[in-house]
């Protein structure tokens, strides 16, 4: 089995589907007219570009294709978002509530916005990752111009109460935005029903094409630009439109969307089986994240008395790829915030592992993983002087 | 990222256990930074005959202190004592820069084995062995908090 790459990195990225690379194929060498002409090659990449916004609104549920813009990733439509709507209103405030957990694509645009002269508060979260509403509410003062709170976290999948946070923004004025990367293709999202004002996602976590990205910006919410240059995307987004990304990622959201729920489905046993199987063969660990409020595809376990990247880097040997939140994988020396924001103390964040599971993995797979995580983390003990402390009873 | 040497004393780590007479044993490091070497040495006029490790860490920490264990076995303490981490980063073909530390943690861990030597046979005039405490510096914390502290959700 160790010729085979065993992918559990879903939330990392994911590979794009073969329909979805069929659909994009004929805008790199046929159709590859500039959509902004008007000779037939160019007007038929307006009419793609078109559809693929038609196909993106209706797969989140907005009123109207064009509160759709599509961008390069979802960085740049989180970037977007918060510059966008800080900068907009500036006239009204200079107060932006985000959690403690974000994305860096959220939290370092939030610290550049502070040294622009904004303020933020972070709001912390609970011990399962949950952003309590009412915490929100506390935080919004007269000048605050934005709430920023992902759908679900990256690392340990927890799913926020967005609708109640927007709700609450709602009440008070403030803009809503909410990092939805994670959650796109994963669980179902409505933009109208969960009442947000502003929503990114991005194309390779959900089996569509890398730097592509989605910015939903509900109608008659101003933000402003982010790229400035052409008149593309309705004067708010300039640069010649990535027509075969933009095919890609409507096409890709639009299977997601089709196939949501056996999706859902599957993954979720295959988390299932593998936690079962973690807890029941390896002593000592602890589940990272909410039991139930989480994407079905996401496991976030740590192990004690074992360090992370040590783990990462057996589990390759053996064909298996996962992520950690360890701070030997982030190339710094502390752990990962997400894990300290949930109360893990830095020894146990180091020995985290993140496990994120996609449509081609299988139950076999799963076993594997369980059989080869028992005795990598049973090797890694016997060299822990930790695990000798603990077992000595010190 | 790692060199195959690093890989190689990762995966099939040299002199990993514990003496269970030793002559000297010392432990650096901090679980908060997510290293902790701990080597165990055996003496015998004044040459180190025998040296073993225990390590939580990543895997340049596993594999130096491997290493580390490698080239002080056989050397008097004298010799030990000239080993740098640099001596240890360069038998191992090379660390990634972010893994530095771990080649100082495993110098370190060497020079804690001997000075608690030294202190068991009254060898010891100078200052007590002053080492890292904390980790590495790079992370900030300092002192050794008890692993033990979180104990709620654990399975």
């Amino acid at each position: 089995m160790q010729d085979k790459v065993i992918y559990f990195d879903h939330a990392a990225t994911t590979y794009v589907k073969t329909e979805v690379f069929e659909a994009m194929k004929p805008y790199f060498t046929q159709e590859y007219g500039n959509a902004s002409s008007i000779y037939s090659i160019g007007r038929s990449n307006r009419k793609a570009i078109e559809d693929a916004r038609s196909t993106v609104a209706k797969c989140l549920g907005a009123a109207e294709p064009s509160e759709i813009y599509f961008t390069g990733s979802g960085t740049e439509a989180n970037n977007w978002a918060l510059k966008g709507a800080a900068f907009a209103g500036r006239k009204k405030g200079k107060h932006i509530i985000t959690s403690a957990i974000e994305h860096p694509a959220i939290s370092e645009t939030c610290e550049f916005l502070k040294r622009e002269g904004f303020d933020v508060t972070y709001i912390p979260v609970d011990e399962e990752g949950l952003v309590n509403p009412a915490d929100v509410e506390k935080a919004i003062r007269p000048d605050t111009i934005i709430v920023s709170i992902m759908m679900a976290n990256n690392e340990i999948g927890t799913i926020q109460p967005i609708k109640e946070i927007a709700e609450i923004c709602k009440k008070h004025k403030v803009l809503m935005h909410s990092d939805a990367v994670q959650a796109a293709g994963n669980i179902r999202i409505n933009v109208q029903e969960l009442g947000v004002d502003l929503l990114s996602i991005s194309g390779h976590k959900f089996y569509g094409p890398k730097g592509t990205g989605v910015l939903y910006i509900r109608k008659g919410v101003r933000l402003e630009n982010l790229i400035h240059g052409g008149h593309q995307e309705r004067n708010k987004r300039a640069g010649t439109e990535n027509v075969p990304g933009i095919v890609g990622l409507a096409k890709a959201l639009e299977l997601a969307t089709i196939n949501l729920d056996a999706h859902y489905e599957k993954l979720y046993n295959l988390r299932e089986r593998a936690l079962k199987g973690i807890m029941e063969r390896i002593p000592h660990v602890r589940l990272n994240g909410h039991r139930e409020k989480r994407l079905p595809g996401n496991l976030n376990v740590s192990f004690k008395f074992v360090e992370g990247e040590s783990i990462l880097l057996m589990l390759d040997m053996k064909g298996i790829k996962a992520s950690s939140g360890s701070a030997c994988t982030s190339g710094s020396l502390d752990p990962s915030h997400v894990l300290l924001a949930i109360g893990l103390p830095h020894e146990i964040a180091h020995g985290s592992l993140r496990l994120t599971f996609g449509e081609q993995n299988t139950e076999e797979e799963v076993d594997y993983l369980v059989d080869c995580l028992a005795e990598i983390v049973e090797k890694l003990r016997k060299m822990s002087p930790l695990y000798e402390d603990f077992i000595k009873g010190e | 990222m790692y060199s195959e040497k690093v890989m190689d004393h990762f995966t099939n780590p040299r002199n990993m256990g514990e003496i269970e007479d030793a002559d000297g044993v010392g432990q650096v490091g901090n679980a908060k930074c997510g290293d902790i070497m701990k080597m165990y040495l055996k003496i015998e006029d004044g040459v180190i005959v025998d040296a073993k490790f225990k390590t939580f860490g990543c895997g340049a920490a596993i594999a130096t202190s491997s290493m580390a264990t490698e080239l002080i076995k056989g050397k008097t303490i004298k010799e030990a004592e000239q080993i740098t981490n640099k001596a240890v980063m360069e038998a191992l073909d090379g660390l990634p820069p972010a893994k530095v530390h771990c080649s100082v943690l495993a110098e370190e861990a060497i020079a804690a084995a001997l000075q608690d030597y030294r202190e068991r046979n009254g060898l010891v005039e100078d200052m007590r062995y002053e080492g890292c405490g904390g980790c590495c510096k790079g992370c900030g914390a300092h002192g050794h908090d008890d692993f033990d502290e979180f104990e709620e959700d654990w399975d």
